[in-house]
């Protein structure tokens, strides 16, 4: 290859941990390394160069002014941009922020609430800019993140799967815990991704991975209500690392009016 | 990165407005004028998340999962401190297997986050180099050697959590699933050549050029009696502090700090403190095992050591005896007879202090009857050791002012990483405007 392409990785309001999860590729960072020029990536080096990207990794999602104006510049100069993890793509768990006071919230962490700029609202980076590829998980499964990155590269689409979690746990040949234990569990709701875990751990699934495309949570809304779940249980099992994704933004508030 | 120098009046502005390799998003402003260091700022610009604002009316048992969130490289230790506080407060007993396998899954973190500073963050600076990648140009082997000492540590946590950043079976009373015999015993191979490579690799660490620099710190570690400390034990100081855990508090607090704007931890009547591989290293050395023991003794590191930048060979002294308390639990282990034990609600608070890789991560919750978060309380690591961060470059300066500009900022910047920050962590940091002069 003549030159490589260049791939920038940012961070807005998250944990880190996506963008650990490149660090996290014992086996093939080398070889990513090798295939790509990691330009911009502050976490693992203090070389930072500036853009254009070729493909920029986005992680986190937007509470700040100063962020709303920082993704627009990272748009510019980014050929493709992928949103990575639940903060970014549906605006975290912090986005529980959404349904309360912000102000009343900083006072409850803050001594000086005064000193804390940030926004109303905890948003995915999609409700600023247009947004090639999303790429779902609290935290991302890392093979995913190699999938994404190799097919940018050979100018294909990348498989990453948008059925339920169910179909994963299924060929794990894992128990159902719903069925057998009863167990609340989002995974007939939740995207694939994760590889049914929390199921095969023997604990319903919470929705790490978003919703699945189209997602029938009234239907396992009334289920939990079979198991004996109240309204408030309901809603929150909905409201968690991606509360604010518009299906299940709508379940958990459905839920809460019952 | 830039550094400002004015003939005359002979003001050095060492600023760097993007931190790179550490956790989180920060900055680092210094003054210094005629010698004398006029204004020292470690500030962090990483977006405040609120955690303990939404805490409030969550239930007790989504407490770990939420507060592994706060941060990607030490969820663990976020699971591990709310599953202890919450644990405390209903006066929950956790069996015996359990308390083994959590130490199991902190060696685990450990080990994934010690390996991945010393040699990812840290390492690059004393090599001259910009990232891990560069340095595998010239030093494949020992790269290729850290990543696959880092991937134990991974697969310790995605045995018993099922994946290594947010892993998901830690519960209160125990575990959701807990590992067969077998699956535990058949790592011990594996940690045994991972503790060979450490002990191997820390013996080339040794011989990086590392800075005279020994400030007078205070040192807090949780401490055990018989044990070198994870979840339980008492908070001790080098300066004779032994307090339970419940009484944190009442010693440690998080004050506002006019020339800083942030909120920043001090030992109430003390001052900065320091927490973290330093602390830990200096008042438990006694309960290391023995290759961690002997591999100090080998490299002249000895207890209590006061040079920050030589934490990077106290991580991987900690790292050989994560190896070796993982090869103890993996021989010892024999499974509960159920992964958690029942758990009933009961209004009142619980605190607990572990010990993440970067130091003391101290919870306390208000419970009530029903199992709601009434309210929560996190004192990170970083926001306990940010003053001392502080303090160690107003101390470090004055003896830097006859390096190049360029030396100058590095070296700052490389005592900032000393302490592994965690910004994302750091969720009660103000927002900080950066001075530029």
């Amino acid at each position: 290859m003549a030159s490589k392409p260049t791939i920038g990785v940012f961070k807005f309001a998250s944990c880190d941990g996506c963008q650990l999860s490149l660090l996290d590729c014992e086996d093939e960072l080398l070889a990513v390394a090798g295939a790509v020029d990691i330009a911009y990536f502050p976490e693992a080096s203090s070389n930072m160069r500036k853009g254009p990207y070729d493909v920029s990794l986005v992680e986190g999602s937007i509470t700040t002014h100063h962020d709303a104006e920082r993704i627009q510049k990272i748009r510019r100069m980014s050929g493709k941009l992928v949103t990575i993890g639940a903060c970014a793509t549906a605006g975290g768990i912090q986005a529980l922020r959404n349904w309360q006071q912000t102000d009343v919230m900083v006072r409850a962490v803050y001594a000086n609430p005064a000193f804390i700029k940030t926004l109303e609202m905890s948003t995915a980076i999609a409700e600023h800019v247009p947004v090639d590829l999303e790429l779902r998980g609290c935290p991302i499964q890392k093979y995913q993140l190699v999938e994404v990155v190799s097919a940018l590269l050979a100018g294909r689409r990348p498989n990453i799967p948008t059925y339920s979690v169910c179909m994963e746990c299924k060929r794990r040949g894992a128990t159902c815990v719903m069925v057998a234990h009863g167990e609340p569990c989002l995974g007939p709701v939740t995207q694939a991704g994760c590889g049914a875990l929390c199921p095969a751990y023997n604990r319903g699934c919470y929705g790490c991975f978003g919703p699945m495309e189209s997602a029938n949570t009234a239907s396992l809304d009334s289920q939990f209500r079979v198991l004996g779940q109240s309204h408030q249980e309901i809603a929150r099992a909905f409201r968690g690392f991606n509360a604010w994704s518009w299906p299940f933004r709508k379940a958990s508030e459905f839920a809460e009016k019952q | 990165m830039a550094t400002q120098t004015t003939p005359g009046i002979k003001t050095r502005t060492v600023k760097v407005d993007y931190l790179a390799r550490v956790e989180g998003e920060g900055a680092l402003h210094l003054r210094i004028k005629g010698g004398v260091v006029r204004d020292v700022r470690f500030s962090i610009f990483e977006p405040p998340r609120l955690f303990e604002a939404f805490l409030q009316g969550r239930s007790f048992q989504e407490a770990p999962d939420i507060t592994a969130r706060i941060c990607g490289i030490c969820p663990v230790a976020y699971q591990m401190s709310a599953a202890h506080a919450i644990e405390n407060a209903f006066g929950i007993e956790i069996h015996p297997a359990v308390r083994l396998l959590r130490r199991l899954l902190y060696c685990g973190e450990w080990i994934e986050s010690h390996v991945l500073h010393v040699f990812m963050l840290h390492a690059p600076d004393f090599l001259g180099k910009h990232d891990v990648l560069e340095m595998a140009a010239e030093h494949k082997d020992l790269v290729l050697k850290a990543l696959e000492m880092k991937k134990v540590g991974n697969d310790i946590v995605s045995l018993l959590g099922g994946r290594e950043i947010h892993p998901i079976s830690v519960r209160i009373g125990g575990f959701s699933w807990v590992p067969r015999k077998q699956q535990v015993r058949a790592m011990v191979d594996r940690f045994q050549k991972a503790l060979d490579t450490a002990v191997a690799t820390t013996r080339i660490l040794a011989t990086l050029p590392f800075p005279e620099f020994e400030p007078d710190y205070e040192f807090v570690s949780l401490c055990h009696p018989a044990e070198y400390p994870f979840n339980e034990g008492r908070v001790k100081s080098s300066r004779g502090l032994d307090i339970p855990v419940s009484e944190f508090e009442d010693h440690f607090r998080e004050q506002h700090v006019a020339h800083s704007n942030a909120l920043q931890s001090v030992h109430l009547g003390h001052g900065s403190y320091h927490v973290g591989p330093l602390a830990r290293f200096a008042l438990n050395f006694q309960h290391l095992h023995p290759v961690a023991k002997q591999l100090a003794a080998d490299i002249k590191l000895s207890a209590p050591c006061r040079n920050p930048f030589k934490s990077l060979l106290v991580r991987m002294v900690e790292t050989a005896y994560a190896y070796e308390e993982a090869i103890r639990i993996a021989q010892e282990y024999e499974p509960p007879p159920e992964p958690a034990v029942k758990v009933k609600p009961r209004p009142g608070a619980g605190q607990a202090l572990t010990e993440a890789p970067r130091g003391s991560l101290y919870h306390r919750y208000v419970l009530e009857a029903d199992g709601l978060i009434r309210s929560a309380k996190i004192v990170p690591p970083t926001a306990q050791n940010q003053t001392r961060i502080e303090d160690d470059l107003r101390e470090l300066a004055p003896t830097l002012l006859h390096l190049s500009d360029e030396d100058l900022t590095l070296r700052c910047e490389q005592a900032v990483r000393n302490y592994d920050p965690c910004i994302s962590c750091a969720t009660h940091f103000l927002r900080v405007t950066v001075e530029r002069s």
